[in-house]
C-alpha cells in the first residue's frame, strides 16, 4: 500500500535520487527517507554499472590488466596504473629507472590537480552556481593537452607499464607544465574571490555534514575526506612510495569535520601538487624511461598488495599469484566505497539542500565505486 | 517633439470614422491586445538568446553562434523544436490542473502587461492603482506554481512547489515595501504619475540613502520572485531535478518557460519605472546643452536600455552566485530584509512629510 504512495508509515516521504540525476554525477542510486525538507535517513544503492572488472583481470595478463584499472576511477586513471604497475613490480623485484620515477611523480600529481579542478567545478555547481565550472575546465585542459602530447590520450592514459613508461615524454613536456604552473597561479586567486570567499557558499558549507574523527576512522574514509575530519592518511607520507620521501610538501588536515574542511583540504591539496611539480620539473634525471624486463610477465607464488594516494583517498591493489601468467586474484581497495558509506552518517538531520553540498564534497566517482 | 501618441491618434480617429464607437473600441482592444501577444512573443525570443549570450561572456564560451548570424535565430529553432515535441501528461497527473497551470502562469505575466509606461504616452491602461494592480496580480503566479507542482503526481515537483509557495509569499512583502517607499514619496499609485515625479530626477539620485535601500531590497525581493537564481530553489536543478516542472514538456513546458523570461522584464519595467525614472531622459541640473541633447533620444529607448540594464543584473546574479537553502532563504526575508525594508519606509515616510528629498 505504502509502496505506491511513496511514504513510510511515519508519514515521511521516500523519494529515489537517481540512478539518473543531475546532482550523483553518474548512476548512483540514493534512497532518501524526508521528513519535509529534512533528511532522516540516506540508502545509497549500488551496482547499476558494475562491471565486474576484478574478475575480467584475472583472465588478463599483467601487462594487459592494467588498462581496463583505467576505467575506475577515471579521473585518477593514471594514479591507478601507477599503483597496478608497482604492485606487478614489487612482485617481480623491477628496479624502475630514476627517470621513470620522477615523471611517473609528475604525473601522478597533474592528474590529481586536473582531478581536483574538476570536482572543485562540479561542487560549485551542485550549489547551484553555473561558471565556475567553466572557468575550472580551463585550466584543466591545458593538462589535458599535456596529457594528450606525451600519454597520446587525455582521460584514459595508460601510460605506466611495469618497469617503467610507455614512452619518453614529449620534448615539449618541461616547458607545457611550466606554462600550467603559471597559468594556474595567475586564476587561483580567481576561484577564491569566486567561490571560497563567497558568503552564500561559506553558509551553505559550514557546519553541514558534520563527519567525526571517530567516524571517518571507522567508516574507512581516506584521502581528503578524512583529512577534512583531521585524520592523518596521506599514502605520500606514511608509506612512501616512488621517491615521494625526497619530496617536501604538507599533508594537508582540516580538523573542522564539515563540508567546507574537506573542501578547504582539496583547494590546499592543488597548492602542494603544484609545488611537487615545482620541485621535481627541472630535476628530471638523463636515462632510460623503462627498465628492461621480460616479454611475458609472471609473478611468483604470493600475495602483493601495493597502495597510492589518488585524488580521492587510498588505492589498493592485491594480488594473489599460482604463478601464471594471469593473476588468480585481484582485489581493489576503491577510496569512492568507504567514503560514500559516510554519506549517511554525515547526512542525516540536515536539509535536502545540503545533501548535494556534501556528496560534493565527498568528490564520488560512480565507476569507481561500482568496479 | 515627435511622439508616439500621433500614430495611435491618427489610428484612433480613422477607427471612429469608419465604424462606429463600439466597434472602433473593439477594434482597438484587438490591435493592443495583438500587440502584447507579439511582444509577449518576441520578448521571450530575445529574453532567451540574451540569457545565453550573457551567460557565455561570463563562462568564456562564445554561445549560440550556428543558426542565423551570431546564432540570433537560435531561440527561433528552439521554439520549433518545442512546439514540434510532444506534450505529455504523466498517468496520475490531474489533466486539468496540468494543463491549465502554464496557461495561468502565461495569462498572469500578459495581464501584468497593461499598465507599463513603455515610452512617452504609450501605455496600454493608465491604471490609477496600477502599482497595486501589479503587485495583486504577480502574486497570483504562485498558484499557477503550486498548481503544477500538485497536479504534475510527482515528488520532486510537489517539493519544488511548496519551496516557491513559501519564497514568493515572503519576498512578496519585501518587494511591497520596496515599492511602497516610492509610492510615498510620489503620493501616487499610478505608474504615470510616478513617472512624471521624476522629470526633475530619478528617485534613485533625489531619494538619499532610503531609496538606495529601498531599489537594493527591490531588486533582491524581485530576483526571489520570479524564481531566478539565487533563490531559484522552486527549480533547483542539482536538488530537484526540474522542481515544479519536471513532468512538463514541449510547449507546455515552454509556456513556464516564457512566463519565467516575461516576468523578469516585467519587474525589471517596475523597477525601471520606480527608481529610475522609467521613460524619463537623465538631466543633469541646469545644463542645458547636455539635457536637450539627452532629450533627442526616443523615450522607449530610455525605457528599454534601463529595463534591460536591470535585466544584465539579474543574469549577472544567476550566473555568479550559488544558491541559497531553504531554511537560509526565509533566514534572509525574515530576520533581515523584512525589518530593514520596514525601517526604511518608515525613514521615507519621515522624508516625504518633511519634504527632505530634492
Amino acid at each position: 500500500m505504502f509502496e505506491e504512495i511513496g511514504t513510510t508509515t511515519d508519514g515521511d516521504l521516500i523519494i529515489n535520487v537517481g540512478p539518473q540525476h543531475p546532482a550523483t554525477h553518474g548512476v548512483l542510486h540514493l534512497v532518501i527517507t524526508l521528513n519535509g525538507e529534512t533528511i532522516r535517513k540516506v540508502e545509497p544503492h549500488l551496482g547499476y554499472i558494475h562491471r565486474s572488472i576484478e574478475k575480467m583481470c584475472e583472465s588478463l595478463t599483467y601487462r594487459q590488466f592494467i588498462y581496463v584499472t583505467s576505467r575506475m576511477d577515471y579521473l585518477s586513471s593514471h594514479i591507478n596504473n601507477h599503483a597496478c604497475a608497482m604492485c606487478v613490480e614489487k612482485g617481480l623485484q623491477i628496479e624502475v629507472p630514476e627517470r621513470a620515477k620522477v615523471i611517473r611523480i609528475l604525473l601522478d600529481e597533474l592528474t590529481r590537480i586536473a582531478s581536483h579542478e574538476l570536482w572543485w567545478g562540479a561542487m560549485a555547481m551542485d550549489l547551484g552556481a553555473f561558471t565556475p565550472f567553466f572557468h575550472a575546465f580551463r585550466e584543466r585542459e591545458s593538462i589535458n593537452d599535456i596529457m594528450e602530447e606525451t600519454c597520446g590520450a587525455r582521460l584514459t592514459m595508460n601510460f605506466i607499464v611495469p618497469g617503467g613508461l610507455m614512452a619518453d615524454i614529449h620534448p615539449n613536456f618541461q616547458k607545457r607544465v611550466k606554462d600550467f604552473i603559471r597559468l594556474y597561479k595567475s586564476k587561483f586567486e580567481e576561484y577564491n574571490e569566486m567561490v571560497t570567499g563567497n558568503v552564500i557558499f561559506r553558509n551553505r558549507m559550514e557546519g553541514v555534514g558534520y563527519l567525526s574523527k571517530e567516524d571517518a576512522i571507522s567508516f574507512g574514509c581516506t584521502g581528503p575526506t578524512a583529512r577534512g575530519s583531521g585524520v592523518s592518511c596521506d599514502v605520500r607520507k606514511w608509506f612512501p612510495y616512488e621517491g615521494y620521501e625526497k619530496i617536501t610538501f604538507d599533508e594537508i588536515i582540516e580538523t573542522g569535520g564539515d563540508s567546507l574542511a574537506r573542501y578547504m583540504v582539496r583547494v590546499r591539496e592543488m597548492n602542494q601538487s603544484i609545488r611537487i611539480i615545482e620541485q621535481l620539473i627541472d630535476a628530471i634525471p638523463e636515462g632510460e624511461y623503462q627498465a628492461k624486463t621480460k616479454a611475458v610477465l609472471k609473478l611468483p607464488k604470493g600475495e602483493f598488495y601495493s597502495r597510492v594516494e589518488t585524488a580521492r583517498g587510498e588505492f589498493g591493489v592485491y594480488i594473489v599469484s599460482e604463478g601464471g601468467t594471469t593473476p588468480y586474484r585481484i582485489k581493489f581497495r576503491s577510496p569512492g566505497f568507504s567514503n560514500l558509506s559516510a554519506l549517511d552518517q554525515m547526512a542525516r538531520g540536515s536539509k535536502l539542500g545540503d545533501l548535494v553540498a556534501m556528496m560534493g564534497t565527498l568528490d564520488l566517482v560512480i565507476p569507481d565505486i561500482d568496479r | 517633439m515627435w511622439s508616439l501618441a500621433k500614430i495611435t491618434n491618427s489610428i484612433h480617429e480613422a477607427l471612429n470614422n469608419q465604424f462606429s464607437a463600439g466597434w472602433a473600441l473593439f477594434f482597438e482592444m484587438l490591435m493592443a491586445g495583438i500587440a502584447v501577444i507579439s511582444l509577449f512573443a518576441i520578448l521571450g525570443l530575445v529574453l532567451v538568446l540574451m540569457e545565453r549570450k550573457v551567460s557565455a561572456w561570463m563562462q568564456i564560451r562564445l554561445g549560440p553562434n550556428r543558426v542565423g548570424p551570431k546564432g540570433i535565430l537560435q531561440s527561433f529553432a528552439d521554439t520549433l523544436k518545442l512546439l514540434v515535441k510532444e506534450g505529455l501528461t504523466p498517468g496520475g497527473a490531474d489533466k486539468f490542473l496540468f494543463n491549465f497551470a502554464p496557461v495561468l502562469a502565461i495569462i498572469v505575466a500578459m495581464l501584468l502587461m497593461a499598465p507599463i509606461a513603455f515610452a512617452k504616452d504609450f501605455q496600454l491602461w493608465n491604471l490609477n492603482i496600477g502599482m497595486l494592480y501589479v503587485s495583486a496580480i504577480s502574486s497570483v503566479s504562485v498558484i499557477s506554481i503550486l498548481m503544477a507542482g500538485w497536479a504534475s503526481n510527482n515528488k520532486y515537483s510537489l517539493m519544488g512547489a511548496m519551496r516557491s509557495g513559501a519564497q514568493i509569499v515572503s519576498y512578496e512583502l519585501s518587494a511591497g515595501l520596496a515599492i511602497l517607499s516610492v509610492v510615498v514619496l510620489t503620493g501616487s499609485l499610478s505608474l504615470k504619475d510616478i513617472i512624471l515625479s521624476q522629470q526633475n530626477g530619478w528617485w534613485i539620485f533625489k531619494g538619499h540613502l532610503p531609496v538606495l535601500i529601498a531599489f537594493v531590497l527591490f531588486m533582491i525581493a524581485v530576483t526571489a520572485e520570479t524564481n531566478r537564481a539565487p533563490f531559484d530553489l522552486a527549480e533547483a536543478e542539482s536538488e530537484l531535478t526540474a522542481g515544479f516542472h519536471t513532468e512538463y514538456s514541449g510547449m507546455k513546458f515552454a509556456l513556464f518557460f516564457l512566463a519565467e523570461y516575461v516576468n523578469v522584464f516585467i519587474v525589471c519595467c517596475i523597477g525601471a519605472t520606480l527608481f529610475l525614472g522609467g521613460w524619463m531622459p537623465f538631466h543633469i541640473g541646469n545644463w542645458q546643452q547636455f539635457n536637450h541633447i539627452m532629450d533627442y533620444i526616443p523615450s522607449s529607448i530610455w525605457f528599454m536600455g534601463k529595463t534591460f540594464f536591470l535585466i544584465f543584473l539579474i543574469m549577472w546574479f544567476r550566473w555568479t552566485f550559488p544558491r541559497l537553502r531553504i531554511d537560509q532563504l526565509l533566514t534572509l526575508e525574515w530576520k533581515y530584509l523584512l525589518p530593514i525594508g520596514m525601517i526604511n519606509l518608515l525613514v521615507v515616510a519621515a522624508m516625504a512629510i518633511g519634504g527632505w528629498h530634492f
